[in-house]
C-alpha cells in the first residue's frame, strides 16, 4: 500500500499520471489490435494446427511486451532527467536525493512496465480461449472465434474506459474502439482473404 | 529543555509538490502539527513560499529534512517561538 502511494505521489510531482494512462490504452489497443489481426490472419489461412497458431501469437505478445518496456524506459528516461536538469537549474541546487530525483529515476521504470505490460496482459488474455481449446477444453465457439470475441470485447471495454476519462458517453466510445476493430478485421480479411 | 514551539519559514519550493501535499508532508512528521503555507512569488518553475509550523514541541531537523526531501531548499528561519520547560527529574 505504501508503495502504491509512493507511486502515486511521484506520478503526481512529475505530473505523469496522464502519461501513464496513455500508454495503458494506446499500447494495450496495439495488443489487442495485434492478435486479433494474428488470429484472422490464421482464420483465413485456415490453419489449423493450434499449438503453431499459440506460438506465433506468444511470440508476438512477448515482443509487445519487450519493445513497450525498452521504448518507453529509453524515452521517459530521457525526459525525466531533462525535467530534472530545469528544475536543479531554476532552483540552483541538486535534487538528485530529493523527491524529484527519486522520480527521475522510477517513473521512467513505472511508466516503462505500464507500457510493455499492458499489451502483454491484453494479448495473453485474448489468447485464453486458445490455450483452453489446447488442453483439451471444450468452448462453446470454435477457439480462434472465441478469442476474436474476447478481442472485441477488450477493445470494447478500452473504449469504455477512454469514454469514462474524457467524460463522453462510455457506450459510444465503446463502440467507435470496436469499430475499428471491425475495420481491420475486415481490411484483413479484404487483403489476406484473397 | 527548550522546545521549539513555532517557527515561520522563508522557502523556495519546485511547483511540485502543491502546497497541499508540501504541508501535509511537514504536518505528518509529529502528531500535533499545524502547517500554514503562504505563497509569496511564483516563477516559472518556483514559487517561494512562507511556511508557519505550530506544534508543542517541532522537531526542525525532521521538518528541514523534510522540505530538502521534497526539493525545495530552506532560505531563512524568519521567527522562532522557543519555550523552556523543567527537566524531568
Amino acid at each position: 500500500m505504501k508503495l502504491l502511494e509512493q507511486a502515486k505521489f511521484l506520478l503526481n510531482i512529475t505530473r505523469t499520471n496522464d502519461i501513464l494512462r496513455r500508454y495503458l490504452v494506446v499500447n494495450g489497443f496495439d495488443g489487442a489490435l495485434t492478435m486479433l489481426g494474428l488470429i484472422i490472419g490464421f482464420l483465413v489461412s485456415q490453419a489449423d494446427d493450434l499449438h503453431i497458431i499459440i506460438n506465433a501469437c506468444l511470440g508476438a505478445a512477448i515482443a509487445l511486451g519487450m519493445s513497450g518496456v525498452s521504448s518507453a524506459y529509453i524515452s521517459e528516461l530521457a525526459e525525466r532527467r531533462r525535467a530534472l536538469g530545469k528544475l536543479e537549474a531554476a532552483m540552483i541546487s541538486d535534487l538528485k536525493d530529493t523527491a524529484h530525483g527519486e522520480a527521475a529515476r522510477g517513473v521512467p521504470l513505472l511508466i516503462a512496465l505500464v507500457n510493455g505490460l499492458a499489451p502483454l496482459v491484453i494479448s495473453l488474455l485474448i489468447l485464453i480461449p486458445l490455450l483452453l481449446s489446447n488442453v483439451g477444453v471444450i468452448l462453446p465457439l470454435p477457439p480462434l472465434y472465441a478469442a476474436i470475441v474476447v478481442a472485441l470485447i477488450l477493445i470494447f471495454f478500452l473504449g469504455v474506459f477512454l469514454g469514462r476519462i474524457s467524460g463522453v458517453s462510455w457506450l459510444r466510445s465503446g463502440i467507435q474502439t470496436m469499430l475499428v476493430a471491425v475495420i481491420t478485421a475486415a481490411l484483413i480479411y479484404l487483403f489476406a482473404g484473397n | 529543555m527548550v522546545l521549539v514551539k513555532r517557527v515561520v519559514l522563508d522557502v523556495l519550493k519546485p511547483h511540485q509538490p502543491n502546497a497541499l501535499e508540501f504541508t501535509r508532508a511537514i504536518a505528518e512528521v509529529g502528531s500535533d502539527y499545524r502547517v500554514r503555507l503562504t505563497v509569496l512569488e511564483v516563477d516559472e518553475n518556483t514559487e517561494t513560499i512562507q511556511v508557519v509550523v505550530e506544534s508543542e514541541a517541532i522537531d526542525f531537523p525532521a521538518v528541514e529534512s523534510t522540505i530538502g526531501n521534497m526539493g525545495a531548499s530552506l532560505h531563512s528561519i524568519d521567527e522562532v517561538e522557543v519555550q523552556s520547560e523543567p527537566e524531568a527529574s
